[in-house]
């Protein structure tokens, strides 16, 4: 027996099982993608919202990031899946379900990082755009955002990484991504290939790390391109 | 001060209080155009936040600034204009560490007053070349020394055409070797007519600079009066005892 069939490999050339493994990723990643979008641009929104201390909101903020950061996103995601679809009558598609979930999870955590970010910019900077003349929204605009993102790409890309990573739980409730996909390759195999599952487990590892290496190299360049 | 000098900055009656502390009481200053005024005083005097009241970086509970007829009201939409027309640098460097030099200068005339980009481009290039720091345009704040970064400061105020320049204890965090080629900048701006409010802690630099001095103590103005007189012939004896304090012969 060769050593790439002892490991298992073999699986991944048979019939189409390495395309459906891409497709998997395909749709792990279009998933978070699509929350990571929502998160950023909410969740920097919210952060900013936050900033101007208005103490109802930062209440409520408070309260959200708690139940975010408490909750494992596993109950979160039966909560919105299954309790919805009970307790309101909502039939939400798993994949909105999923959407949904981890763009509550982002956007508390994108806006906490934006809040503490833009707080900790020196006020000298807000008062010498002010004595230049500066409008409040160029201001945010020009002086204080652009420090602001230099501050927390290092955090939100951890975070952006974080979420790719955790759509792995979302076969849980029934969505085929590349870690269900890879299962199901094992689980076909099972009689042939015995030793399948470290090929396939290792493969999806190597997937998930293709696609989040070259954003955690972004931070890097970012980061130093930036540097302040 | 002659009769007919023109009056540009006018406080009058003006009170101040943090959380109903007092901070400034009864402050009656009239800035002509031109005229360099010097305010030292110990420190936690108000002076500092009576420059900021200038521009209105602090709201005040009574009393009236203008500038040149205009209110300076914190709470008014005109404030933006009125800040175009008054430049300040502050004690700790706050230029914007995202951007180079000249982007530095070059943000708010471009972006408030909306003036051409080449144009205001060449006009902060000959103001670095004044200050002997053209070749450092394109380096970003970090690069530069703290007096380097202060006279970048002062050039940032300078391109807006303030008719008003704030100056607050602008040498107080430099490096003593750094002092010098920043003061030699404001004394120049001086022999050019500028009008300014400087509060400073340097007592030579301010009778070479100053046309009229000013002593604040405990949110009152004190003593006022010519360079000669303040520093020579001081009337009061909080004065007195204030420059004692920068003498070390006796």
């Amino acid at each position: 027996m060769r050593l790439t069939e002892f490991f298992g490999f073999d699986v991944l050339l048979k019939g189409s099982n390495m395309l459906r493994l891409l497709e998997g990723l395909m749709v792990a990643l279009k998933i978070s993608l699509i929350s990571v979008a929502i998160s950023l641009i909410l969740g920097t929104v919210l952060g900013i919202i936050v900033t101007f201390k208005k103490p109802a909101i930062n209440a409520i903020f408070r309260v959200y990031l708690e139940i975010v950061r408490i909750m494992p996103q596993m109950v979160l995601l039966f909560i919105v899946y299954f309790g919805a679809a009970r307790a309101m009558g909502l039939n939400l598609t798993p994949e909105l379900s999923s959407v949904i979930v981890f763009s509550f999870w982002g956007i508390a955590e994108m806006a906490d990082l934006v809040r503490g970010a833009v707080t900790s910019i020196p006020r000298i900077q807000y008062e010498s755009s002010q004595a230049l003349g500066l409008r409040t929204y160029q201001t945010f605009l020009y002086v204080i955002l652009p420090q602001t993102v230099r501050r927390i790409i290092p955090m939100s890309i951890n975070l952006i990484t974080r979420m790719i990573k955790t759509t792995s739980l979302v076969m849980m409730i029934g969505i085929v991504e590349v870690l269900k996909v890879g299962q199901q390759i094992i689980e076909a195999n099972r009689k042939s290939s015995p030793n399948a599952a470290f090929g396939i487990f290792a493969t999806v590892f190597l997937l998930y790390f293709i696609a989040c290496y070259p954003i955690s190299r972004l931070s890097v360049y970012l980061e130093k391109r930036w540097s302040i | 001060m002659s009769d007919n000098a023109k009056e540009i900055l006018k406080i009058e009656h003006l009170f101040k209080d943090y959380d109903n502390t007092p901070v400034l009481e009864d402050i009656d200053l009239t800035v002509n155009k031109g005229e360099v005024v010097v305010i030292v005083g110990p420190s936690g005097c108000g002076k500092s936040t009576f420059l900021r009241c200038l521009n209105g970086l602090e709201s005040i509970r009574e009393g009236r600034i203008t500038l040149d007829g205009e209110p300076v009201d914190p709470n008014n939409r005109s404030i933006y204009k009125i800040r175009e027309r008054i430049g300040m640098v502050f004690q700790s460097y706050d230029l914007f560490p995202h951007k180079t030099i000249l982007q530095n200068i070059t943000l708010s005339p471009v972006k408030v007053q909306k003036r051409d980009k080449k144009e205001t481009e060449k006009e902060a290039l000959e103001l670095l070349e004044r200050i002997g720091l053209s070749s450092h345009k394109d380096k970003y704040p970090r690069q530069l020394s703290g007096g380097q970064k202060q006279r970048v400061a002062i050039v940032r105020a300078l391109i807006m055409h303030p008719e008003v320049l704030l100056l607050d204890e602008i040498t107080a965090s430099l490096d003593p070797e750094m002092v010098r080629e920043v003061l030699d900048v404001v004394l120049s701006l001086a022999r050019e007519g500028r009008t300014m409010v400087i509060v400073t802690h340097e007592m030579g630099f301010a009778r070479a600079v100053a046309d009229r001095m000013i002593f604040m103590d405990g949110g009152h103005i004190v003593e006022e009066g010519s360079p000669d007189e303040f520093f020579d012939r001081p009337k009061s004896e909080r004065l007195r005892s204030f420059l004692k304090t920068f003498d070390y012969e006796g």
